[in-house]
């Protein structure tokens, strides 16, 4: 009893995460869509996530995911095991958020062009995973699209290019972007999120994902509104990126640091957009060489 | 091995964790993480030559810990704030205790909600205080408020609303209705006032506190951490060595002596603590039962032994209430916890 039924590693970005599950399902599932990731098997993992049923019979009978690990909810709601994928994802995200401390997390997406990298953050809905995962098929290299990780002594992003889950309408816009049908997880239909598919990062991506770079645009998209450019100040900046971090208060000074060079060095801008078009223009005038 | 046998023989001898492979490492970092011990083991580790993750993952649960210690240290300072114009003697305890006082038990220890003891005829003036700083009921559910207004040996627990840290107002160390009721009074009494103007308890009060905690009170939940205390506490006070006699001596006046003989015989048992010869004795029966359920981790960090826990758990509430009494509140709790399944 002192093993669980399935398990495997999986290394994103710097952290080794170890996963057991009570079914075999979520695990193949996994060991499938992370199958180009660098081997983490055998590696002492930062933290372990654990799928289990909440009542032994629960394994056979309406089989429910009930998540844990190192760092829970307490209150966390169980999933069906349909969407086993879904809640070992939202695992690994709970474990970052609650327990990485190498680096200030900041809720927020990242590509990098020419060794320099774009932060966007933002609510969800905002399209800035939607944006990074169009950038990344389009010459950008796809850091991250939920934790960009900001390093407290270099300046630097490191990259976290963990599967970019696409939710609702995201899911045929990148099908239609993407022929690739083998970088595609399964369709979770009706999860508490709404839809969800799983997109596996540019192979480009993950191989580089132990190289950083130095940020150079901070931009928080918003999508569904008339294009517009707004200016954010850095003391706007400053408050609204405390909040967007879940380890800020947790780090202490080295972060209020790393915080503060970050707004003070970076230019950040609110950007309103209609469509993906509007958004990539806007990136293109925003960005230092206007690339794209 | 199970990973929590394997935790307490790494922290009573931490170069033991050299002769682990990776596997061990995992399982022993995970159950160590369950038990809120994971940073008093990166302490134990200190200068130990030990595969990079594992520095990487000490060296953050210590980072971790000195800012635990930071914010506890913040929030004595504002439930002192609070209670600035009161004439009240503040007597901390457990984790704020250590870190407060600079005891060796402080190193690695996570310090969650702040406890504190106050002479109970001051209570109702020290919960007006508090509520007018900023603290607020967290079960406002009228069973519980009576339950622990009633029974307690504490106010219900508070929250502050902006820095949500918990705060546990005792006016003695157990319940009201456990067999044992220990002198409050002389605990009050005999406390040792620390600059900052609270106050900690005498040594043995401590032991024999830490020892009410464990083996008279709840169902053993962190108990791998209460005997990591109290194994560190009474080799640190043992140096003196007329300390056994007076604990002992301590512990009667509490009537709390079995408490204390039995949690320094866990400790030994667990973690080879020297005890003196009054306390040592052959594990009974119970002492074993209560041993498994201490060490009840496994690799993944997840408490097995699902009939013995549930043993060690009616045996806690058997202590702390007469069986009538007992039967009430399981129903009530059993009830109230039915309309959410």
């Amino acid at each position: 009893m002192d093993n669980m039924r399935h398990h495997c590693q999986i290394a994103v970005g710097p952290a080794v995460f170890r996963i057991g599950s009570d079914w075999r399902a979520p695990i193949t599932q996994l060991q499938s869509l992370y199958s180009d990731y660098p081997k983490a098997e055998g590696q002492i993992p930062d933290f372990t996530v654990r799928l289990e049923a909440q009542r032994w019979w629960r394994r056979f009978v309406r089989p429910s995911v009930h998540i844990s690990g190192d760092y829970m909810l307490p209150d966390a709601s169980p999933l069906p095991l349909a969407q086993g994928l879904l809640a070992a994802e939202m695992a690994m995200n709970l474990q970052m958020a609650m327990g990485w401390r190498r680096h200030l997390l900041l809720h927020a997406s990242a590509v990098e062009r020419d060794g320099k990298v774009l932060v966007m953050t933002g609510l969800s809905g905002s399209g800035k995973s939607t944006l990074s995962a169009i950038l990344a098929e389009n010459g950008w290299r796809f850091f991250a699209d939920e934790f960009a990780l900001l390093g407290m002594e270099d300046g630097h992003i490191h990259p976290f290019p963990r599967l970019v889950s696409l939710k609702n309408s995201a899911i045929p816009a990148m099908e239609h972007v993407i022929d690739d049908k083998r970088r595609f997880g399964p369709l979770l239909k009706d999860t508490p999120k709404g839809d969800i598919r799983h997109l596996i990062p540019p192979k480009s991506a993950v191989e580089a994902m132990g190289k950083s770079a130095p940020p150079v645009l901070l931009l928080y998209p918003s999508f569904g509104k008339a294009k517009q450019i707004r200016e954010v100040a850095p003391t706007e900046n400053f408050l609204r990126l405390t909040q967007a971090s879940t380890n800020y208060v947790a780090l202490g000074e080295p972060a209020f640091q790393a915080l503060t060079h970050f707004v003070q060095s970076v230019p950040a801008f609110a950007i309103d957009y209609a469509n993906a078009d509007e958004a990539m223009a806007l990136i293109a005038d925003l960005w230092p060489e206007g690339a794209t | 091995m199970k990973a929590s046998k394997l935790l307490a023989q790494c922290l009573a001898q931490p170069e033991k964790l050299k002769a682990l492979d990776d596997k061990a490492l995992t399982a022993i970092i995970t159950a160590a993480r369950a038990e809120r011990l994971l940073a008093t083991l990166a302490h134990r580790a200190e200068g130990l030559e030990l595969p990079s993750s594992v520095q990487a993952i000490f060296r953050d649960a210590l980072i971790e810990c000195e800012n635990v210690h930071r914010t506890a240290m913040w929030e004595v300072d504002r439930m002192q704030h609070a209670l600035h114009d009161m004439d009240v003697r503040v007597v901390l305890l457990k984790g704020s205790t250590y870190v407060a006082a600079g005891l060796p038990a402080a190193k690695g220890r996570q310090v969650g909600d702040l406890d504190i003891m106050v002479p109970r005829d001051q209570l109702d003036a020290v919960e007006g205080a508090l509520i007018n700083a900023g603290w607020e009921w967290v079960k406002d559910d009228p069973y519980d408020q009576q339950y622990y207004r009633e029974w307690m040996h504490e106010l219900p627990p508070m929250i502050h609303n902006a820095r949500d840290g918990m705060i546990d107002v005792h006016h003695t160390i157990l319940p009201l209705t456990a067999r044992p009721t220990p002198d409050a009074q002389a605990m009050m009494d005999e406390a040792l006032p620390l600059e900052s103007g609270t106050y900690i308890l005498a040594p043995t009060d401590m032991i024999c506190h830490a020892a009410a905690h464990f083996a008279a009170d709840g169902d053993m939940a962190g108990g791998m951490r209460n005997l990591w205390d109290v194994h560190v506490l009474y080799a640190h006070f043992a140096k003196d060595g007329a300390f056994g006699q007076q604990l002992a001596d301590r512990a009667r006046h509490h009537g709390l002596y079995e408490a204390v003989s039995r949690t320094l015989r866990m400790a030994q048992a667990l973690y080879g603590t020297q005890i003196a010869q009054q306390f040592s004795s052959r594990l009974s029966m119970l002492d074993r039962l209560l041993l498994r359920r201490v060490m009840a981790r496994d690799g993944w960090g997840r408490e097995g032994y699902v009939i013995t826990r549930f043993a060690v758990y009616v045996r806690s509430h058997s202590l702390r209430m007469p069986p009538l009494m007992l039967a009430r509140h399981l129903w009530i709790k059993w009830r109230k916890s039915g309309k959410d399944i």
